[in-house]
């Protein structure tokens, strides 16, 4: 959190200020029982009318000045916390651009949304009310204590004696129920998840009759969270009878101890009002406090929350060499394993692709065949072994030069909010118009853009939500051709397409002038079966490369996915499944 | 009228549900009256104590330890009450929310599935729990609070009268000032914190979509665009945050001041009228306390009303699901069905799920024991809505369905549903153990059993090389086993009840095909001997089958065998030479 604190510091300015002229506002509250003891004491005593007037004239003017400074403490306040939660934002957006992907990947991205989003407006709201109370309120506590002291210091001592006595009391009350409401909370999750899931499970839970004892399970739940929150509620409901009594209590002791200075001519009646006038200040200041130190602890674990994505540095450290022109890719026994995981996702990967040439990597799910992939551009390091990219480890190349010399076609077609057009630009924003068009070509995408209304203008909705399946494909596919790369990655990216049109796309592409090092990722036999080299993955080990008829006579797993595929020839060759 | 006849009748719902703590309601309302009439008599003390302290050797000891000691006693009597009070409203808050809540649930059991599947369940969700924390909230809080509010305002104005009427016009007239202010701040705000919401909702929208797709803004170099985009929001939503904070801040301070001015009003008139005789010094005192709380039960109440008509909102969508009709009751004397051989007959059934849109219409089918009925057709064709009608869980609208002659509508729906087993494609594991979701259909089936079933459904493999066996606990939906390995799991809860006839969906497209084919022999493993009704994905299912009803657009267009139907030539022979026919590979 401390580190956080250093993005206020363009708001010095207001982080002074503001805090000073809300102290100003306490200090002329903290006036106005004595301008009160005059008018009793003074005014009342010579019957002076006109002296009762200008006090009370003080009385609005202590208003007035209290109103100015407490807006304009509010609007620095408001001013330093918006700013900052800005800056914050900004900066915690800039730092998870700079992440690999494999911090990506331990953060998550729904924690690094939580944390952009919730966890920054709770800041925000710690550091206003801290810059607006933080000072005020134990200002007016013990101010009204110092005051109180001036006045009369044996009757003071009361003040001395119940703050701290106050102070326990609230604290612990409150620090007892903290715990208690996160119990609360979790039960209040058993009890919705627990309705959740008999809606999602319906059907199966009609079909094996287990109604009635849905029905037990959540009244177990539900009656567990009833006695936790009588429980809470319970002790939270001490906090304001409790307080009360005190302070009453502190009000008899204070009477009677400034009767005995009265009868002694040390105090004056109109003194013994300022006296209880400010013990009454006391009670609502300090629960006010209460409740700020509950706000800024909240912040503050947001703010650690936060802090911890800022401390996550990227593993990943760019090369400064410029990656060269042909698109050779070579992997030196590669062994990769995710952070965290005991077992390597892929092991001792070795192989040579050609300049021009198709690789198809071909296994089930899980086997390692998008972890190899992800490899060439360098979204996550090997563990051991290099890749190398027309001879040059990844790992000494400029990183953005890298990628922008490779295209990618993720496996889960995402498009962006705009227009056909600003995606396409993904790819290569000084794309002309006839490249976008010659791309969507090639990516069997233009009747996508003809049939819509716009063309290349069309609107995206996010994530392409108006596209279907197969429709998304196509257009990730056209993206990653717009950049003209010398290696092309497409990660089961034709899953959606049917076999004609997946057809067609993979000779369009061999069919380029200048084609790219293309690399197929795939379950399906057919997606792979023309390509120059096929790797067979199974468990992260190449169990097996070559072209399709060398695999078909050497490689078990190849043959068993391939007639698992083409049922036909597998009886026509004698094997049944 | 209708809307305020609505609440009217929520209204009394929530009486109706308060009906068994009425003893604590009534409790609750009288320690109310208690704590407030107790809390307002104290200034009044504290004024007379003042009194007794006129000046040097003017001091009246022995009233003053009196008033004292009333004080000492009134202030406990008063937070005792309070405490009491706040125990009672707590309980009967509580316990209503537990009795509505259960009451959603139990009858969200009986709610046909045409119900159920007609909303989003996190609508139903939040029904149950959001909308019904929020009115006890609301309601029952509110009510308690707007009652004590009420209750400061008028005991304040009854002593504050009986102390001077003059004062109190200062008060009384005052006082509505900051009210007014907070509302002015308030209407003016509003539209400040609607704006400040909907760009937020922006550059959410934008953080989710680029933090979610983070590696594909990474492979294509975007950071910098990415970046200056969200810096253009961010500054938008710095600017009008700014001013919505702001603005809105300015109430605090705002009534404040007015409190601050009602008190030189108090102080000014309660001074001239002491000076002639008005009032005392610990008159001046005990006004100078009330003008102080007074804003406060005003400032609670304005909020308290919108709070009842949300909370009202709330109870009523709540009353909505609870009133919303039970699927039709068993009959009287059920038939009881114990162990049938799996003849089926479907006779003239027609069935839509909207009245105007037909779609199953004088449907006939005659299934013997041991017989495999495919259902095919294109995706979205409503190839579920057999399984629905099967099942009990959509009744049919006309027609009947018979299990051995005997009719389902004569039967009880938990005997119907015993008599099949069900693997939907849509793999819902119960979060808990993986053995108690095999035993799901047979809780006290021994631990030999359950490995049993999982060998037969070939998950015993993978079961046994997870960390903590058949006893590893499963996060809700399955947490993180694989799609097959929970379609796996799904089998070997059939198989441990092997119940007469089966009805399987038996879709594998997010399954690589080595897994399908495991799948596939646990599958055929369990269908032999048994009556099944199978949504067929795959060639060799559909050739295998008994009678194939094909189904288009909700309908069943055709039914016959796969001979008979090619050569009918019609809407089988069509999808067969689009889908299968050709095609390298049979399921795609």
């Amino acid at each position: 959190m401390k580190k956080l604190l250093t993005y206020l510091r363009p708001y010095r300015k207001e982080c002074i200020l503001g805090p000073l002229f809300k102290l100003l506002e306490a200090l002329f509250e903290l006036f106005v029982p004595l301008v009160m003891t005059d008018i009793i004491d003074i005014g009342l005593a010579a019957g002076d009318r006109s002296y009762i007037w200008s006090r009370c004239g003080v009385l609005v003017l202590l208003a007035v000045v209290g109103l100015a400074s407490a807006i304009t403490a509010q609007l620095f306040a408001a001013r330093a916390s918006t700013g900052f939660s800005a800056i914050l934002r900004s900066r915690l957006f800039a730092h998870v651009q700079s992440l690999s992907y494999t911090e990506l990947d331990s953060l998550g991205a729904s924690t690094i949304i939580t944390r952009m989003t919730s966890d920054v407006n709770q800041v925000q709201n710690g550091v206003n009310m801290a810059l607006r109370l933080l000072l005020r309120s134990p200002f007016v506590v013990f101010g009204a204590m110092v005051m109180a002291f001036t006045i009369d210091v044996p009757a003071a001592l009361v003040f001395a004696g119940v703050i701290p006595v106050l102070l326990a009391v609230v604290f612990a009350i409150i620090l007892a129920t903290v715990p208690m409401h996160r119990q609360v909370q979790a039960g209040l999750d058993q009890v919705t998840s627990a309705t959740r899931e008999n809606l999602t499970g319906v059907r199966v839970l009609r079909a094996f009759r287990k109604e009635q004892e849905e029905i037990q399970e959540f009244s177990r739940r539900n009656e567990a969270l009833n006695r936790l929150q009588i429980r809470v509620g319970r002790i939270s409901n001490l906090l304001n009878p409790v307080t009360y009594v005190i302070l009453n209590l502190a009000v008899v002791i204070l009477l009677q101890k400034g009767a005995v200075r009265v009868e002694s001519g040390a105090l004056t009646q109109g003194q013994v009002v300022a006296l209880y006038n400010y013990m009454s200040q006391i009670l609502v200041e300090l629960i006010k406090m209460a409740n700020l130190i509950i706000t800024i602890t909240k912040a503050v674990a947001c703010g650690n929350r936060i802090q911890g994505v800022l401390q996550t540095e990227s593993s990943q450290h760019s090369g400064a060499h410029q990656p060269g022109r042909q698109g050779r890719v070579e992997f030196c026994q590669v062994s990769m394993a995710y952070h965290g995981a005991a077992a390597e996702a892929i092991s001792q990967v070795s192989f040579v692709a050609e300049p021009g040439q198709t690789i198809g990597i071909i296994g089930g799910t899980g086997s390692g065949k998008t972890t190899l992939a992800n490899l060439i551009p360098r979204f996550y390091d090997t563990t051991q072994g290099q890749v190398r990219i027309d001879g040059q480890d990844v790992k000494s190349l400029d990183i953005q030069a890298l990628r922008s010399s490779i295209a990618v076609v993720p496996q889960k077609a995402a498009l962006f909010r705009g227009t056909i057009r600003s995606n396409l630009q993904w790819g290569n924003p000084q794309a002309t118009e006839e490249e976008m068009t010659s791309a969507l070509a090639i990516a069997q995408a233009l009747d996508i853009v003809e049939n819509k209304a716009g063309g290349l203008d069309a609107a995206v909705e996010q994530g392409g939500a108006n596209f279907s399946g197969g429709q998304r494909q196509r257009l990730t596919i056209a993206r990653a051709l717009v950049r003209r790369p010398k290696i092309l990655i497409l990660d089961d990216s034709a899953s959606a397409l049917d076999y004609a049109t997946d057809a067609k796309l993979r000779m369009a592409i061999a069919g380029l002038p200048n084609p790219p090092t293309t690399f197929i990722v795939s379950q399906r036999a057919a997606s792979v079966r023309q390509a120059d080299l096929i790797l067979v993955l199974e468990d992260g080990h190449v169990v097996g490369q070559g072209k399709h008829q060398e695999l078909m006579e050497t490689c078990q797993v190849y043959r068993e996915i391939y007639y698992s595929q083409f049922p036909k020839e597998a009886a026509a060759n004698g094997k049944i499944r | 009228m209708a809307k305020s006849a609505d609440r009217r009748r929520t209204l009394g719902r929530v009486l109706r549900y308060m009906g068994p703590y009425r003893l604590h309601l009534c409790g609750a309302l009288l320690l109310a009256l208690i704590s407030v009439a107790l809390q307002l008599y104290i200034p009044i003390l504290v004024g007379n104590a003042v009194d007794c302290i006129l000046g040097p050797n003017q001091v009246d000891f022995s009233a003053l330890a009196s008033i004292l000691g009333w004080i000492g006693l009134v202030a406990a009597a008063s937070a005792l009450a309070q405490w009491c009070m706040g125990e009672l409203n707590n309980r009967v808050t509580y316990s209503v929310v537990r009795d509505v809540r259960q009451a959603a649930f139990v009858h969200m059991q009986t709610l046909p599935l045409s119900y159920l599947d007609r909303y989003p369940h996190g609508q139903t969700v939040s029904r149950v729990i959001a909308d019904v924390d929020q009115f006890a909230d609301g309601l029952l809080l509110g009510f308690s609070q707007l009652f004590t509010g009420v209750m400061t305002i008028l005991g304040t104005l009854f002593f504050m009268l009986r102390l001077s009427w003059q004062i109190s016009l200062v008060v009384i007239l005052l006082t509505p000032v900051s009210l007014v202010v907070a509302e002015f701040v308030a209407t003016r705000t509003y539209a400040m914190f609607q704006r400040q919401s909907e760009i937020r909702g922006n550059q959410t929208a934008m953080i989710d979509e680029t933090v979610g797709q983070m590696k594909v803004v990474q492979a294509f170099g975007r950071q910098a665009a990415c970046q200056a985009e969200f810096d253009q929001v961010n500054e938008e939503l710095r600017k009008c945050s700014l001013r919505a904070i702001f603005f809105s801040s300015i109430t605090n301070p705002s009534t404040r001041f007015i409190n601050a001015l009602v008190y030189a009003g108090v102080g000014l008139v309660g001074a001239l009228s002491s000076m002639a005789g008005g009032i005392t010094v610990g008159g001046l005192t005990t006004f100078l306390s009330y003008a102080n709380q007074y804003t406060k039960p005003f400032n609670e109440i304005t909020g308290v009303v919108t709070e009842l008509q949300n909370a009202l909102a709330c109870a009523g969508r709540v009353f909505a699901l609870i009133d919303e009709p039970a699927q039709p009751p068993d009959p009287e004397n059920p038939v009881v069905l114990t162990d049938p051989r799996g003849q089926v007959d479907i006779q003239d059934l027609s069935f839509s799920y909207q009245p105007d849109k037909p779609l199953i219409q004088h449907f006939q089918l005659h299934v013997e024991p041991g017989q495999r009925v495919a259902i095919v057709g294109p995706t979205g064709c409503g190839k579920t809505t057999m399984i629905n009608l099967l099942m009990g869980f959509y009744q049919p609208d006309q027609g009947d369905i018979a299990i051995d002659g005997v009719s389902t509508q004569a039967m009880g729906r938990e005997n119907l549903r015993q008599c099949f087993g069900m693997v939907l494609q849509d793999t819902w594991l119960k979060s808990g153990t993986i053995r108690e979701n095999i035993a799901m259909g047979r809780p006290q089936a021994t631990d030999q059993e359950i490995e049993a079933a999982a060998r037969a459904a070939h998950a015993h493999g993978f079961i046994r090389r997870l960390p903590q066996g058949y006893r590893t606990v499963l996060g809700e939906s399955g947490g993180t086993l694989s799609q097959g390995q929970k379609q796996l799991l799904c089998i070997a809860r059939v198989m441990l009840c092997l119940p007469p006839m089966l009805i399987l969906d038996e879709a594998t497209s997010s399954i690589d095909t080595r897994t399908e084919l495991k799948i596939q022999q646990a599958f055929d493993r369990m269908m032999e001997g048994r009556t099944s009704f199978i949504v067929a994905h795959r060639l060799s299912t559909i050739q295998e089958a008994d009678v194939i009803l094909v189904m288009e657009n909700g309908r069943i267009v055709e039914q016959g065998s796969h001979a008979q139907l090619l050569a009918r030539q019609g809407a089988y022979a069509r999808l067969y030479e689009s889908q299968f026919a050709g095609k390298p590979v049979e399921n795609f």
